[in-house]
């Protein structure tokens, strides 16, 4: 399976231009975070390679992880290579709680095996230790692995860095000199590694591309595109570039979302006079209409059982969030009363919480209402917070934010407390998606 | 485009003087732009009505300015007749039509009545304020505003597509209110 996924990546690679890298930012650290040492991997047989530099990419996912605190590398008071070179007194006293080392070594079939050891400085003993036999091609996947191993042992959190995140970039051509008329804007869909790196366009595009949704194994996507001149639902499979169209209705086609058991869409249809959320069974594109009011009914976003949604209604008057089950006659319930505007919900992995979009005057943020308490929290600061979308293991929301005039990319840690910007050399970047981990 | 850049003109001379806002007076009694009176003015007009001057048969205005009425063939392409306005602005979070684009979205409504060949898409915006997909849905329902006021004027459905686009398509950048006001709108575009 990984292998073939390597190859994939390859393929893709050779294939479509890639496009500028997005650049991390952390903007906002912790003050409790862990404190914690990557020593710079050794490497036999192979000389480093800078753009798969594996303790740099795991020092680098722990401090974006808003969990840890990794010491800078020239505050390093030692370099083991190996267990048996570990004084576990030195970190000690440097005030370090956990220690990783580790190697990358070619292997005589011209394989790579990453090794890494992950120390618990106080209880002087190894806590974790695992070795991976990879291509080339894999490096950075396996350092985001170990991230992933690390921050699971260490914090409970599930996997999320050795992952993808999509998104859509924009490139606005120039504009009519002396005139404030924008030119014309050149759309991208992009499938990124979770920090950035490794982008690959899957489609490029004169017209809007919206929306962009995870199917649960992280294989294909659905997006809207108005290619054709109208929005268009398609699922496109990012490994093998087949995709296909699957809604095309009169009006508007939006807001598709995969349900977790990969058996339904849902979508926004106007189709039949008013946007309104129904429900496409995709073995037979068999479709049914959940909701029926005359309001705006639009941006559903599933519970983790598949038998229930949480949406966007402006049936009070302003956009509230609400929440219906996928069985015949089921009726709405309304779950935010705080506010104006709240809309665009995600449902947390756990189904405990949901971020949104919270709108008060001209600042929007995003904002997480945790069902258990009915209490509202916001974790940003705006003022064009958008399009939140949990990281696979809950830890973070990934959502589009504007700085300095620009749209970027930023993750928030679900308590608010952590915060980084991916930004783009050049052009703009939205509507972020975080694939679930296989 | 021309079209739009004078709409924006407009839209800021009317920003400039929007204490004398009472040339602009779309209740339908006033002496401009009376519903009434192009009625009646027009029950025939449209045969006998020139975008060449002679067949006038009436005045609208429209953010301070003052525009021929006719609905002569082409006269949506005419920079001194009210339908070469076609574009329609719209409060935050409202799809309701603005008493200041009534009258022009009627006219628009009866141009098309007596055009069946015409055929317009028309296109709903929104500023780029809120979530994206709330904005599609949004924009399309100040398209379907707009529609149902063409159509009470005799318009049909067969001449009318609409779009939306949501705020995935501003007509000028900024993060202002006076940017936001500029886009939030329907726009009204004839097929050639």
């Amino acid at each position: 399976m990984k292998r073939l996924l390597a190859i994939s990546i390859l393929f893709f690679a050779a294939v479509s231009q890639s496009w500028a890298v997005l650049k991390i930012d952390i903007t906002e650290g912790v003050e409790a975070a862990v404190p914690i040492a990557v020593v710079p991997f050794s490497w036999r047989g192979v000389a480093k390679i800078q753009d798969a530099d594996v303790s740099a990419i795991v020092t680098s996912d722990l401090a974006r992880s808003g969990q840890f605190a990794p010491l800078p590398e020239q505050d390093l008071i030692a370099r083991p290579a190996t267990p048996e070179q570990v004084d576990f007194k030195t970190w000690r006293i440097a005030g370090i709680d956990h220690l990783v080392i580790g190697s990358v070594t070619r292997q005589p079939d011209k394989t790579l095996k990453v090794e890494f050891r992950l120390f618990d400085i106080l209880k002087a003993d190894q806590s974790l230790g695992y070795s991976f036999t990879v291509q080339l091609s894999q490096l950075r996947s396996v350092a985001h692995r170990i991230s992933d191993h690390i921050i699971e042992h260490l914090t409970g959190l599930k996997p999320a860095f050795d992952s993808r995140i999509t998104y859509v970039t924009t490139q606005q051509n120039k504009a009519i000199p002396g005139s404030n008329k924008p030119g014309r804007i050149s759309y991208r869909l992009q499938v990124a590694d979770t920090d950035g790196f490794n982008p690959q366009t899957l489609l490029t595009s004169n017209e809007p591309i919206m929306s962009p949704s995870w199917s649960p194994d992280g294989k294909q996507l659905v997006y809207v595109s108005f290619e054709l001149g109208k929005p268009e639902i398609y699922i496109h499979n990012i490994f093998t570039g087949v995709r296909s169209k699957v809604s095309a209705f009169k009006g508007i086609n939006g807001a598709p979302v995969w349900s977790p058991d990969g058996k339904y869409l849902a979508m926004t249809l106007s189709k039949d006079g008013n946007p309104d959320i129904y429900i496409m069974r995709l073995k037979d594109k068999m479709l049914r209409r959940l909701t029926t009011h005359w309001s705006i009914d639009t941006e559903a976003s599933w519970m983790p059982d598949s038998r229930s949604l949480v949406f966007t209604s402006s049936r009070s008057g302003k956009p509230q969030l609400y929440t219906i089950g996928i069985q015949p006659g089921a009726r709405a319930s309304r779950l935010t009363f705080d506010g104006n505007y709240n809309a665009d919900p995600t449902v947390s992995p756990d189904g405990k919480t949901i971020g949104f979009v919270h709108g008060e005057g001209n600042s929007y943020r995003i904002a997480v209402y945790h069902l258990d308490t009915r209490h509202m929290e916001i974790l940003t600061d705006g003022p064009l917070d958008e399009s939140p979308e949990y990281a696979p293991n809950g830890g973070m929301l990934i959502y589009a934010t504007q700085f300095d005039n620009r749209a970027m990319l930023a993750a928030v840690s679900a308590d608010g407390r952590h915060k980084y910007r991916l930004r783009l050399e050049e052009g703009e970047v939205r509507e972020p998606a975080w694939a679930p981990i296989q | 485009m021309k079209i739009k850049m004078i709409a924006i003109v407009l839209l800021l001379a009317l920003g400039l003087t929007a204490c004398g806002e009472h040339a602009v007076k779309p209740d339908g009694s006033g002496s401009t732009a009376g519903g009434g009176s192009t009625d009646s003015a027009t029950a025939g007009g449209a045969q006998v009505g020139s975008i060449n001057g002679s067949g006038i048969e009436d005045e609208a205005v429209l953010a301070g300015q003052s525009y021929a009425v006719s609905y002569a063939k082409g006269a949506i392409d005419d920079p001194g007749n009210i339908l070469s306005n076609k574009i329609i602005y719209f409060d935050y979070d409202s799809s309701q039509v603005n008493d200041k684009y009534l009258e022009l979205v009627k006219h628009h409504g009866k141009y098309l009545a007596l055009h069946a060949d015409e055929s317009i898409r028309l296109e709903g915006h929104t500023d780029e304020r809120g979530t994206r997909e709330y904005n599609i849905a949004l924009a399309d329902r100040r398209a379907q505003s707009v529609k149902r006021i063409l159509m009470f004027q005799g318009a049909a459905s067969e001449q009318i597509t609409i779009i939306s686009y949501g705020e995935e398509k501003p007509s000028v950048l900024g993060h202002d209110e006076e940017s936001w006001s500029l886009n939030r709108r329907a726009e009204l575009v004839y097929r050639k």
